[in-house]
């Protein structure tokens, strides 16, 4: 974990309410992909934890969609903007189990983690399929971005207003896959657990207090004991999860 | 002796300054940032005889300028504290610990207190009676003279380091528990504990928090703590540590001036990992800008 202090360097709308923050500063302690960050915004006491979406060089790239005060801060935010920034948050995902032809599964704003992911793996020589699920047309993003990694990419929509209609779940039930990585809401996490037929790996979401272990604020049960979302996760292998509630 | 050191029940610390309990883990995702030898100490994770998940989350809320949390007292037991967590701390904490303990019953703090005293690398036993009392009714403790006294007599009885009563502000009178832990042989009050609070959420009409209420903490609460520390060090004559809200020098000198001999800092840990360090570098500051010579000289110096 690294504190450090960014610069915005762009900051636009994706969709009605989702935005792509670009952010330039020592981007050394983002160490895979997977983890994320946690910033600190003028007036807000809890900072905000945000999926990393990509990191190259100094520049870091953040997707957000607007759902409470922190985002919606953040999306009035302009080029010049600093903000304070702890990276290098959490596990992330681990590329070695991916297999040969590995499927990426990202729901709404559980896509963004799923791009560097995609790119990690097409680096390591896979051939990666990647399902992304919308509800509407109107809120798709980074289709294009994840097409030119070159994934095999099918978008669902629950409307059926693009691509296929239905579900993730609904592609993933008749694909051919060596291996899983997935991010999106509880619901979309459980339908995947319940349709894959090999091992995989999930990323959770829960309200953190600090982000970086000290005060067990999201805290969940698995089958390896406790863990601390922020910390051990979000990214859960598959045979470790215990589903509860 | 330097200027910032101040005498808390018998041991000298450093400085004044102490990361509160449950912000600060067992210490080691601080170590990794800076070396916590430069604290007064730390007050480690409330522990209780058995281990403990703790409630369902969501556990946090946010509040202006604050935060509620109901994490529910998570700690792995007494047992694995002394196996595992302090001989882990011993690699990168060479000071005396304080040892922060919870119970459901005065049979589970004398238990788990009677076993932390036997570590050497604990200074002092800061017994945590905001619990509610499962034999008795699930009033917390802290909340009368009698409950709190009853649960400090009984610790006293196995122990032998300090003994640091903290207390609950949900109460009436704070006085009159706090003076009733120093007549049953507390060698000193912590205070305060979060204040009991609750938010909802428009959309869900639910409370965030799954608990329903949780603890608030943060700097909301400072005046509030300001003025429990400044009515309780000026009844008992134990030494008194302040918390509640600290999240700078000024509000370390602030709390010592009502009456607090050490402060302790907890949620600004958790928003600033570096908050304690970033303390205790400005404080000789502070202190030169309102002339203060020696911290311990301002205890209770308020005019």
């Amino acid at each position: 974990m690294k504190q450090s202090i960014f610069t915005i360097k762009e900051n636009v709308a994706l969709t009605s309410n989702v935005y792509r923050m670009l952010l330039e500063g020592d981007t050394g302690a983002v160490t895979n992909c997977g983890q994320f960050v946690n910033i600190k915004l003028d007036g807000l006491f809890l900072r905000r934890p945000i999926s990393v979406c990509d990191c190259e060089g100094n520049i870091l790239t953040l997707i957000y969609k607007v759902v409470g005060k922190g985002t919606e801060q953040m999306s009035q935010m302009i080029e010049g903007d600093t903000l304070d920034v702890l990276t290098g948050l959490g596990n992330g995902y681990d590329t070695s189990l991916a297999g040969e032809n590995p499927m990426l599964l990202g729901g709404g704003v559980g896509v963004p983690p799923m791009y560097m992911l995609c790119k990690k793996l097409i680096s390591e020589g896979k051939k990666v399929s990647v399902v992304l699920g919308f509800n509407r047309a109107d809120e798709i993003f980074y289709e294009d971005e994840f097409k030119a990694l070159g994934a095999d990419v099918t978008v669902t929509t629950v409307d059926g207003s693009y691509g296929v209609k239905g579900f993730v779940t609904d592609v993933m039930k008749n694909a051919d896959y060596s291996y899983f990585y997935t991010c999106g809401p509880e619901p979309m996490l459980r339908a995947v657990y319940n349709t894959s037929t090999t091992e995989g790996q999930f990323s959770f979401e829960e309200r953190m207090g600090c982000g970086f272990g000290a005060c067990m604020g999201c805290s969940c049960k698995t089958i390896t004991g406790y863990k601390r979302i922020c910390k051990e996760g979000p990214v859960m292998k598959k045979e470790e999860i215990l589903w509860e509630k | 002796m330097g200027k910032m050191s101040v005498n808390l029940c018998g041991i000298e610390l450093d400085n004044p300054v102490i990361p509160a309990s449950g912000t600060f883990g067992f210490g080691y995702e601080f170590a990794e940032l800076y070396d916590i030898n430069m604290l007064g100490t730390f007050s480690f994770k409330g522990t209780t005889r058995d281990p403990r998940f703790g409630n369902p989350t969501p556990r946090i809320a946010e509040t202006p300028n604050g935060m509620i949390n109901a994490v529910g007292l998570q700690n792995p037991g007494v047992e694995k504290v002394i196996s595992e967590e302090l001989p882990k701390l011993k690699k990168c904490f060479n000071k005396p610990v304080m040892a922060n303990v919870s119970g459901f019953s005065v049979e589970e703090y004398v238990y788990t207190c009677e076993k932390i005293d036997k570590c050497d690398q604990v200074g002092w036993i800061e017994v945590n009676i905001s619990c509610p009392n499962v034999h008795g009714g699930g009033m917390a403790f802290g909340t009368t003279p009698e409950g709190a006294a009853e649960v400090t007599r009984a610790v006293k009885a196995v122990t032998t380091k300090p003994i640091i009563i903290k207390l609950s502000p949900n109460v009436t009178d704070i006085v009159s528990i706090a003076k009733a832990c120093e007549e049953a042989g507390a060698d000193g009050i912590s205070l305060i504990n979060t204040l009991l609070g609750m938010r909802i959420d428009l959309r869900t009409r639910k409370p965030v928090i799954a608990n329903k209420m949780g603890g608030f903490s943060g700097s909301a609460i400072f005046p509030v703590a300001v003025r429990m520390v400044y009515q309780v060090a000026h009844a008992v004559k134990i030494p008194v540590i302040g918390m509640g809200g600290v999240s700078s020098a000024e509000d370390v000198i602030e709390m010592m001036l009502a009456g607090a001999s050490a402060v302790e800092v907890g949620a600004a840990n958790l928003i600033e990992p570096y908050a304690c360090k970033n303390i205790i570098e400005d404080l000789p500051r502070v202190m030169e800008k309102y002339g203060i010579e020696n911290l311990s000289d301002i205890i209770g110096g308020v005019r």
